[in-house]
C-alpha cells in the first residue's frame, strides 16, 4: 500500500516534470523569435539590374530615337503651363539678362489698395531691386490688390480678372508676382482666387502642398495689417533662461470652428488641455449665430477663455500650439515666432512660409494633426539643449525674414532672384544660421567660406594676412608727410600683404618713384569718380580676408596695427578700429543725436582706421540704395557713419575699440592739413543729419553701446616694458 | 560619461561574483545526492528505472516533436543559411487580377500614409517589414520580370534586413518592402508587375509600401518615373522630374552606378587638376555633343570630350575605357584628372555616371532640367555641384571658371563625402531613403542639415554655440555672486561686505563646503542689502562651486574666492557689463595661458606675466549659469570626478569646457593687480610653489586628452573701460576705480 503509494507520487511527480517542460518549451517558442528572420543569402549568383552593365543610351539601337533636346525643351514649355508651371517652363529668363529688376505697375486711377498691399508695394519700391522702366524689367508686380481674394470681405477687390487682362504686359502672367493673404471663403475655403493667374509666380499665405508649384510659388507668412513696413518688431527675448522650460509646457488661444472645414483638429484641443502646464483654450464665439451650434463645452470654455491673458501665455510658454483654423495658417504663427515660444504646427498639408529655404524643423516642432494625442509626449521629450536652440532660432527667423513687410516682400524677391541664376544662389547654411540671407549677397560669392559669418560653424578661421587701403587725397609733396609715414609704419607688419592708395586726389598721380619702398607691394588706383563712398568700394585686387581702412592723415605705429589685426582675428564679423564716437537719442528734439565728445561709451568706430571684413565692402557698394551712397557723396561725409550702421545692422553688435596713442586722437581732431574735413564746421551739423536719415532707411537704430575698449593684456601694467610685445601703444 | 563604464565595471563584477557563489551552492547539493540511492530495494530500482526511461523517452519523443518538424523551416528563419532562388514560392497570376491605380500626384505623407502603423516610440524608429520572395509568373507560366531578383536589389534587401530598421514581424511594420524588384523597369513587364503588387498580403492600396526605381520609364518617351500603376505606394526613385516627384512623399535616389563595387578609387586630396572639365559620358545627343566640341575649340586643353573607344570590342571592358582621337584612357580613373565632370541629361534624367563623378571626388556640372537631385530633400546640392540650365550649355565655361579656386577644393570634398556617405553601395542608399523617411516620420527627432551635409572633417573642427543668438541682456537682473568658503570667516565677511557695493549684485549665495563646521549665526553674518543665502553641502568638493543652485536666479553667475577683497565695486561692476557684451564667454580677472613645451613635448601651465591669455581663473570671473549645467552634467570624461579628487583645476575645467562649445577665447577683464593667491584655495595655505603648477599642467594634458584636442583659444587683449588711463577728469570716467593696487 506504502509502496503502491509512492508509486503513485512518484509518477504523478514524473507527469508534473513532463508537464512543465512541455510547458517550459512552448513558452520558449516566442522566445525563438528574437533570432530574426533575415534575408536569405542566395546559392545562385545573381544578375545585375542593368543589362550589359550599361545603361539605355548606350545602346546603339536607340541611340537616335530620343528627341532632340532643344525639341524637347519646346515640347515641354507647351505642355507644363498654369497649375503644372515651373521657372523652366513658365518664366522668361530673357528678361533677366540686365539683372533682376522689379516694375510695379501704376495704381489704377480712382483705385485705393488696402493698407497692406500699400506696404508690400512701398517695399517693392524701396528695394535695391525697383525700377520704373517696364523695358528693364525682369518681374512684375501687379497695382491691383490681390490680396483678400474672399468674397464675403469688404476688401474684396470686383473685375480684377478685366483689369488684369487689360495690361499691356500682362501676357498671360509670365514674369508677373501676384500677392495673397486670403483665399477662398466660407464654407470650403477653397484656394480659389477668383481670376486666372495663368503664369503669373504666386506669393500666397496659408498655401496648401496641393497647389503649391514647388520652385515657382512662395509660400509667405499671413501677416496683419499692423504688421511694420520696416524693420519691425524686435524678438522677445533678450537673454537666454536656463533652464529653458517656461512656466508653462505648450499653450494656445484662439477660436474654436465649432462646424465646417478645420474644425476637428481645434475642436479636439480639449483632449490634451490638462489646466495645468498645457493650457489650451478656445472661445466658440465667432460670427453672429455662434449659438446656434453651441455644444456642452462653451460655456465652461469660454469662461476659462477670458481668465487668460494671450500675451503672458505666450511669453510664458515653452510651446505654442499653431493649429490650423479656416485656413492652414494663422496669426499665431508669427505671433508664437516673435514671443520665442516654439511653434508647434498641427496644419496637415501647409506649405511653410519660405519653406523653399528655411529649415524649420530647426525653429518648430513639426507636428500631425492625425496625431494630436502625441504632442504632450513630444513637447516633453524634447531636451534643454534643443529647447535653447529652437528658441533662439525662432528669434533669428523672426528678425530676420519676417518681423516686417519689407522683410517678408524681400525674402521673396531675393528667393526668386536665387532661382533665376541657379548657380549663383545661397546655400542652406546661409539662409539659415546669422545673419541669415538677406544680408548674405550670393553674387559676392557661393562659397561660405569667404564670408565673416561662418568661420566657426565651417571649422575655419580668416587669413593671417590683411590688405591696407589708404585714402590719398592730398598731393604727394615730401616724403615727410603723414601718408609717406604712414606706409611705412603700415608695411613693417608681418601681416600685411599689400597696400592700396585709392588717388581721390585732384592732382595727378605721382610718379612711381614717389612712393616709398616697402617690403609689400603698393597699388595705386585712381578713382574715376573720386567720391566718398569710392573708397569702400570692392576693388578685385584687394583678396585678403582682412582690410585696413585708413585716413592718409591717420597715425598709427606698426604695432598697433599689429595688435588691432589680433584683435580682429577674434571678431571678424565687427569693425574693429582706433577712435570712436557715440550716439545717443535726443529726446529733446526726439531724434537722434551723434557726439564725438570723449564719453564712458561708444557706438561706432571710425573708419579712417579701423579693420573690418573684405565682404562689407561689397555689401556698402551692392547692399545700400544709391539714395544713401549719393548722399554721402554729395556731402562728402558719414561714409564711416554708415559702414557702423551697415555692421551693426548684420551683427546686432556694437563695434569692437581698441587702444590708441593718445596723439592720434590730437592729429584727427585738431591739427592736420587745411583740408581736413573734419575742420568744418558743418561737418558735424551734416553728420547728425545722416544718422537721422540712415535710421529711417534701416526702419530702426542698429547701433549698439559698448562700455569697454580691449587692450594689449599687459597694457601699462607696472611690469618691465621688456616684457611687454606691444611696447610703442604704451609710449606716449 | 565614465559612470557607465564603470558602472559596467562594477555591475560585471557582482554578476561573476553571484555566478560563483552559485557554482559553491551547487557543487554542495550534488555532494549531498549519491546517498539515497544505495538504500532503495532492487524491485523499487528497477521501477524507478523503467520510470526514469519512459520519461526520458518522452522527453525525447515530445522533443523530435516540438524541433523536428520545424528544423528546416526555422535554420531557414534565423539563420544565414544559403538558399537557392529558384525554390522560392511560385505565385501564378491570373489575367483578371486586380491591378492598381496609377499612382496618385497628389499624394503626401498626410494623405496617403497611414502613420498610425508607425506608432510613437522613445527610439523614434520606424519599422521595415520585406516580403518573402515570391516568383511571379502570368497564367501561361511566364515570369513577370525578365531578370528576377537582380544583384542590386537583393543587396538592397539584405542591408534592410541587417539594419535596426527591419521588423520580421507583418504586424508591427509601418513600412513594407516588397521583393518584387523594379528598379529596372526596361525587365518589367508592366501590368503583370502590377498584378503582383496588389496581390501581397498588405498591399492595401499600396498604403506604406515603398518601391526601389533606378531606371524608370522606356522607349521612346522615357517617362520620369516608374510607369507600373502602384496606388499610393512610395517610390524612391532615380530620374524623377519636378513633375512627377511628389516632394516630401517620394525620395529620390540616385541611379547606383556597377562600376563602384568594382572600381577602388582611392581618395584624392582636393587641389587643381590637370583637366578643367570633361565630359566621360558616351551616348549624349549629337546636339550637346556638338556644343561640346564648340567649347573644346574655344579652350583647347582645359576641356577633354571623351567618347565610347569604337576599336574595342564590347562588354564589361569597354565600360572600363574612354576615348579622345585614338587616346585610350581609364574610365572611371581619369574622372580624378578633371576639377569638374559634365553629367548631361540622356534619355532619362538620372544618370549613373554622377555616381563615378562623385566617387572621383570630381565636381558633377548636371544640365538636365528639371531634374529632381538625389536625396535634395536633405542634401544642400549647392555645396557639392554646379547646376546649369540646359540653355546654357555653351556659357558653360565662363560660369565654372568664376568659382574661386577655395570653392572648388571645397565643392571636391564635399563631392567625396557625399559619395562615401549616401552613393557608395546599395547599402548606402537604402538606408538614406529609409533615413529621410524616418525623419519624416519624426521630424522632431529628425537629423539635423549639419549632420546630413557636413564632412567628418567639418564636423570634427566646427562649433556651433549653444548660445549662438547675439544677444546683450539688459543690465537689470544683476547677476548672483556665488562665494566658495571653508572656513575663512574673516576673510569671507570681507568679501561679502566689498562685493555687497556693487551695484548690479542681485544676489550672494555662499557655498559652505564645510561639513565639520556649521556656518556661523544669522546675527553675525553682515548686514547687506541684497537677498543673501547660504548653501551648505554634503561633500567638500570643488564641483560645488559650479553646481547650478536653483537659488541663482540671474543668468550672470559671479563666481569668487573667499579670499578675493582686492577686487573693486568699480571692478566687478565693469566685469558685468563686459559680460554682458559677450554672454557666452568666461569674463574673469586674473588670466592665465597654456604652452606647448617643445623639450617635453607636452602642454604647460604658465601665470607668468604673459603677453597672452587662455583661461581666466574663477577664482573672480562672471559666466553664464548655463554653463553650471554643462559643467555638472555635461562634463566629458572623467573629469569631474578627477577634480574633484585632485582638489585642483577645477577653473581649468571649465575653461574648457566653455572654450571647447563655444570656441571662443575668455576675456580678461582690467588690468593685473597683486592677488593675494588666488590659486590657493586647492592647497589652503601653502604659497604658490613649483608642485602646483606641475598639477596644473598635468591637468591641461590630461583634459586635452579627454576633449581629444585642445579648444583653449589664445589672445592678446583684455578689456578695460573706454577711457582706461585716458587724460580725462576721473569723476567723470563710469569706471574710475580700475587697476589700483
Amino acid at each position: 500500500m506504502q509502496a503502491k503509494k509512492r508509486y503513485l507520487l512518484v509518477s504523478l511527480g514524473a507527469c508534473l516534470l513532463l508537464v512543465a517542460y512541455l510547458w517550459g518549451l512552448v513558452a520558449q517558442r516566442p522566445g525563438l523569435r528574437l533570432h530574426r528572420q533575415h534575408w536569405p543569402e542566395w546559392t545562385h549568383p545573381l544578375s545585375p539590374y542593368l543589362e550589359d552593365g550599361e545603361q539605355e543610351q548606350d545602346s546603339p539601337l536607340l541611340h537616335h530615337q530620343h528627341t532632340s533636346p532643344r525639341e524637347r525643351r519646346e515640347i515641354r514649355n507647351n505642355i507644363y503651363k498654369s497649375r503644372r508651371c515651373r521657372m523652366d517652363t513658365c518664366f522668361d529668363f530673357r528678361r533677366c539678362q540686365r539683372g533682376f529688376k522689379v516694375y510695379v505697375y501704376p495704381l489704377p486711377k480712382g483705385e485705393k489698395v488696402s493698407e497692406s498691399y500699400q506696404k508690400i508695394l512701398t517695399a517693392v519700391e524701396d528695394s535695391r531691386f525697383h525700377t520704373t522702366d517696364v523695358n528693364q524689367a525682369c518681374l512684375f508686380v501687379l497695382g491691383i490688390d490681390t490680396l483678400d481674394r474672399d468674397q464675403l470681405s469688404g476688401q474684396y477687390v470686383h473685375n480684377v480678372k478685366a483689369k488684369i487682362q487689360s495690361l499691356p504686359t500682362w501676357n498671360d502672367g509670365r514674369n508677373h508676382l501676384i500677392f495673397n493673404l486670403y483665399s477662398g471663403t466660407w464654407p470650403d475655403y477653397t484656394e480659389e482666387l477668383g481670376f486666372d493667374i495663368g503664369q503669373a509666380i504666386l506669393a500666397k499665405a496659408s498655401i496648401d502642398m496641393d497647389n503649391f508649384r514647388p520652385h515657382f510659388d512662395v509660400s509667405i507668412p499671413l501677416f496683419s495689417k499692423d504688421h511694420s513696413q520696416k524693420g519691425g518688431d524686435k524678438g522677445y527675448l533678450t537673454l537666454n533662461n536656463v533652464p529653458p522650460s517656461r512656466k508653462y509646457l505648450l499653450v494656445f488661444k484662439g477660436k474654436r470652428y465649432l462646424t465646417g472645414i478645420g474644425s476637428e483638429t481645434r475642436n479636439a484641443l480639449y483632449h490634451i488641455h490638462n489646466g495645468e502646464d498645457i493650457i489650451l483654450l478656445t472661445t466658440c464665439k465667432h460670427g453672429k449665430d455662434w449659438e446656434k451650434h453651441k455644444d456642452t463645452r462653451c460655456d465652461r470654455e469660454n469662461e476659462e477663455y477670458s481668465k487668460f491673458d494671450y500675451q503672458e501665455l505666450l511669453h510664458n510658454s515653452s510651446f505654442c500650439l499653431v493649429p490650423r483654423g479656416r485656413r492652414l495658417g494663422s496669426f499665431r504663427f508669427l505671433e508664437a515666432l516673435q514671443a520665442a515660444c516654439i511653434p508647434v504646427l498641427l496644419s496637415n498639408g501647409w506649405e511653410l512660409p519660405f519653406s523653399e529655404i528655411i529649415d524649420w524643423s530647426k525653429a518648430a516642432i513639426i507636428g500631425d494633426e492625425r496625431l494630436l494625442l502625441q504632442v504632450p509626449s513630444i513637447t516633453r521629450s524634447v531636451d534643454h539643449d534643443k529647447i535653447l536652440a529652437l528658441r533662439q532660432q525662432t528669434q533669428f527667423l523672426w528678425d530676420a525674414y519676417f518681423s516686417s513687410v519689407a522683410k517678408i516682400v524681400l525674402t521673396t524677391l531675393e528667393i526668386i532672384q536665387d532661382r533665376i541664376n541657379s548657380h549663383i544662389s545661397r546655400n542652406k547654411l546661409m539662409w539659415n544660421s546669422l545673419p541669415g540671407g538677406l544680408y548674405v549677397l550670393p553674387q559676392f560669392s557661393t562659397d561660405a567660406a569667404v564670408f565673416p559669418f561662418y568661420y566657426s560653424s565651417l571649422g575655419k578661421s580668416p587669413s593671417q594676412e590683411f590688405t591696407a587701403v589708404i585714402q590719398a587725397v592730398t598731393p604727394l609733396q615730401s616724403q615727410l608727410q603723414p601718408l609717406v609715414k604712414l606706409i611705412i609704419a603700415v608695411a613693417k607688419s608681418k601681416f600685411c600683404a599689400q597696400i592700396i592708395v585709392l588717388w581721390n586726389c585732384d592732382k595727378p598721380l605721382p610718379s612711381k618713384n614717389k612712393w616709398p619702398s616697402t617690403a609689400v607691394p603698393i597699388t595705386v588706383i585712381e578713382g574715376e569718380r573720386k567720391t566718398m563712398s569710392s573708397r569702400f568700394f570692392p576693388h578685385d585686387v584687394i583678396l585678403t580676408d582682412a582690410v585696413l581702412s585708413l585716413d592718409e592723415d591717420s597715425v598709427l605705429s606698426t604695432n598697433e596695427v599689429d595688435f588691432a589685426f589680433f584683435v580682429w582675428h577674434s571678431f571678424p564679423d565687427r569693425i574693429v578700429g582706433y577712435p570712436a564716437r557715440s550716439h545717443y537719442w535726443d529726446s529733446s528734439k526726439s531724434r537722434w543725436g551723434y557726439t564725438s565728445k570723449w564719453t564712458n561709451e561708444y557706438s561706432m568706430v571710425l573708419t579712417g582706421a579701423a579693420f573690418y571684413h573684405r565682404y562689407y565692402h561689397y555689401l556698402y557698394t551692392h547692399y545700400l540704395p544709391p539714395s544713401l551712397l549719393t548722399m554721402v557723396d554729395r556731402m562728402s561725409n558719414c561714409e564711416d557713419i554708415l559702414m557702423n550702421f551697415l555692421v551693426s545692422a548684420v551683427t546686432k553688435l556694437p563695434p569692437i575699440k581698441v587702444t590708441q596713442k593718445k596723439q592720434y586722437k590730437e592729429t584727427m581732431m585738431q591739427q592736420g592739413s587745411k583740408t581736413s574735413r573734419w575742420a568744418d564746421p558743418d561737418h558735424f551739423a551734416q553728420r547728425q543729419t545722416c544718422m537721422n536719415s540712415f535710421s529711417g532707411w534701416f526702419g530702426f537704430m542698429p547701433l549698439l553701446h559698448s562700455q569697454m575698449r580691449l587692450d594689449p593684456v599687459l597694457f601699462k601694467d607696472q611690469v618691465s616694458i621688456l616684457r611687454k610685445k606691444y611696447r610703442d601703444i604704451e609710449r606716449l | 560619461m565614465s559612470c557607465p563604464q564603470s558602472l559596467g565595471i562594477t555591475l560585471n563584477h557582482t554578476r561573476y561574483r553571484s555566478f560563483y557563489a552559485r557554482m559553491c551552492a551547487s557543487g554542495k547539493y550534488t555532494s549531498r545526492g549519491p546517498a539515497l540511492i544505495p538504500r532503495m530495494k532492487t524491485k523499487h530500482r528497477i521501477y524507478y528505472i523503467t520510470l526514469f526511461s519512459v520519461v526520458l523517452l518522452g522527453l525525447i519523443a515530445t522533443g523530435m516533436f516540438q524541433f523536428w518538424p520545424h528544423s528546416i523551416e526555422s535554420t531557414a528563419e534565423w539563420s544565414l543559411d544559403r538558399r537557392s532562388v529558384h525554390d522560392a514560392p511560385l505565385v501564378r497570376l491570373p489575367v483578371s487580377s486586380p491591378i492598381p491605380e496609377r499612382g496618385d500626384l497628389s499624394c503626401r505623407m498626410h494623405t496617403c500614409f497611414d502613420v498610425y502603423r508607425c506608432g510613437y516610440n522613445p527610439k523614434n524608429r520606424i519599422k521595415v517589414y520585406i516580403y518573402p520572395l515570391q516568383r511571379f509568373v502570368d497564367e501561361v507560366g511566364v515570369p513577370i520580370s525578365s531578370t528576377g531578383l537582380s544583384r542590386e536589389y537583393n543587396d538592397l534587401l539584405s542591408a534592410i534586413s541587417d539594419s535596426d530598421f527591419y521588423t520580421d514581424d507583418v504586424t508591427r511594420a509601418c513600412l513594407f518592402v516588397p521583393s518584387i524588384d523594379v528598379l529596372n523597369q526596361n525587365s518589367l513587364r508592366i501590368r503583370e508587375t502590377a498584378q503582383a503588387l496588389a496581390m501581397l498580403p498588405r498591399w492595401d492600396k499600396g498604403m506604406n509600401h515603398l518601391l526601389f526605381n533606378m531606371l524608370p520609364g522606356g522607349p521612346p518617351d522615357y517617362s520620369t518615373a516608374l510607369d507600373v500603376p502602384r496606388d499610393r505606394a512610395l517610390l524612391a526613385g532615380g530620374g524623377f522630374s519636378t513633375w512627377t516627384y511628389r516632394q516630401g512623399y517620394d525620395v529620390s535616389i540616385p541611379v547606383y552606378s556597377p562600376l563602384s563595387a568594382d572600381v577602388e578609387l582611392p581618395e584624392k586630396q582636393p587641389g587643381p587638376r590637370r583637366y578643367f572639365i570633361l565630359s566621360s559620358q558616351t551616348a549624349i545627343h549629337r546636339e550637346y555633343r556638338a556644343e561640346l566640341e564648340r567649347l573644346k575649340e574655344e579652350n583647347g586643353e582645359a576641356l577633354l570630350l571623351l567618347d565610347k573607344c569604337s576599336n574595342l570590342s564590347q562588354g564589361a571592358a569597354s565600360a572600363r575605357k574612354r576615348c579622345y582621337k585614338g587616346q585610350v584612357f581609364d574610365y572611371p580613373q581619369i574622372l580624378q584628372e578633371s576639377s569638374f565632370c559634365v553629367v548631361l541629361r540622356g534619355a532619362r534624367l538620372g544618370q549613373a555616371t554622377l555616381s563615378d563623378v562623385l566617387q572621383a571626388g570630381c565636381i558633377p556640372v548636371i544640365l538636365a532640367d528639371s531634374y529632381i537631385l538625389p536625396f535634395s530633400e536633405v542634401l544642400d546640392w549647392k555645396r557639392a555641384s554646379v547646376v546649369i540650365p540646359e540653355e546654357k550649355l555653351p556659357e558653360m565655361y565662363t560660369i565654372l571658371k568664376s568659382i574661386p579656386h577655395r570653392q572648388v577644393e571645397e565643392m571636391q570634398r564635399q563631392t567625396r563625402w557625399f559619395w562615401d556617405a549616401y552613393f557608395s553601395s546599395m547599402k548606402a542608399i537604402g538606408m538614406t531613403a529609409l533615413e529621410i523617411i524616418n525623419d519624416r516620420i519624426y521630424p522632431y527627432a529628425a537629423r539635423t542639415y549639419e549632420q546630413w551635409n557636413n564632412p567628418p572633417v567639418v564636423k570634427w573642427s566646427s562649433v556651433n554655440s549653444p548660445l549662438f543668438l547675439p544677444l546683450i541682456p539688459p543690465r537689470s537682473p544683476g547677476f548672483t555672486a556665488v562665494v566658495l568658503t571653508y572656513d575663512r570667516i574673516e576673510s569671507l565677511f570681507r568679501v561679502i561686505t566689498e562685493i555687497s557695493k556693487v551695484p548690479s549684485l542681485a544676489k550672494l549665495l555662499v557655498v559652505w563646503n564645510n561639513q565639520n563646521k556649521s556656518p556661523p549665526e544669522e546675527s553675525l553674518w553682515p548686514k547687506i542689502a541684497v537677498p543673501l543665502k547660504v548653501v551648505r553641502t554634503k561633500e567638500n568638493k570643488l564641483s560645488n562651486r559650479f553646481f547650478p543652485y536653483d537659488e541663482i536666479e540671474t543668468e550672470a553667475v559671479l563666481a569668487i574666492d573667499d579670499d578675493i577683497i582686492m577686487l573693486t565695486s568699480d571692478e566687478l561692476q565693469f566685469g558685468y557689463e563686459v559680460w554682458r557684451e559677450f554672454p557666452d564667454r568666461l569674463v574673469g580677472y586674473p588670466g592665465r595661458l597654456h604652452l606647448w613645451d617643445h623639450e617635453m613635448g607636452k602642454w604647460k601651465y604658465e601665470s607668468e606675466w604673459t603677453n597672452e591669455v587662455s583661461m581666466v581663473l574663477t577664482g573672480a570671473a562672471f559666466y553664464h549659469k548655463y554653463f553650471n549645467y554643462l559643467y555638472t552634467y555635461k562634463m566629458p570624461g572623467d573629469i569631474k570626478n578627477w577634480v574633484d579628487a585632485h582638489m585642483n583645476c577645477e577653473d581649468i575645467a571649465m575653461n574648457f569646457l566653455v572654450a571647447n562649445i563655444t570656441g571662443k577665447a575668455p576675456i580678461k577683464v582690467t588690468p593685473r593687480k597683486k592677488f593675494k593667491c588666488p590659486e590657493c584655495t586647492a592647497i589652503d595655505g601653502l604659497s604658490l610653489d613649483q608642485t602646483h603648477m606641475v598639477e596644473r599642467s598635468e591637468c591641461i594634458n590630461k583634459f586635452a586628452s579627454v576633449f581629444g584636442t585642445m579648444p583653449l583659444k589664445v589672445v592678446e587683449h583684455r578689456a578695460d573701460p573706454v577711457l582706461y588711463k585716458d587724460d580725462f577728469p576721473e569723476k567723470l570716467k563710469s569706471f574710475p576705480n580700475i587697476g589700483s593696487l
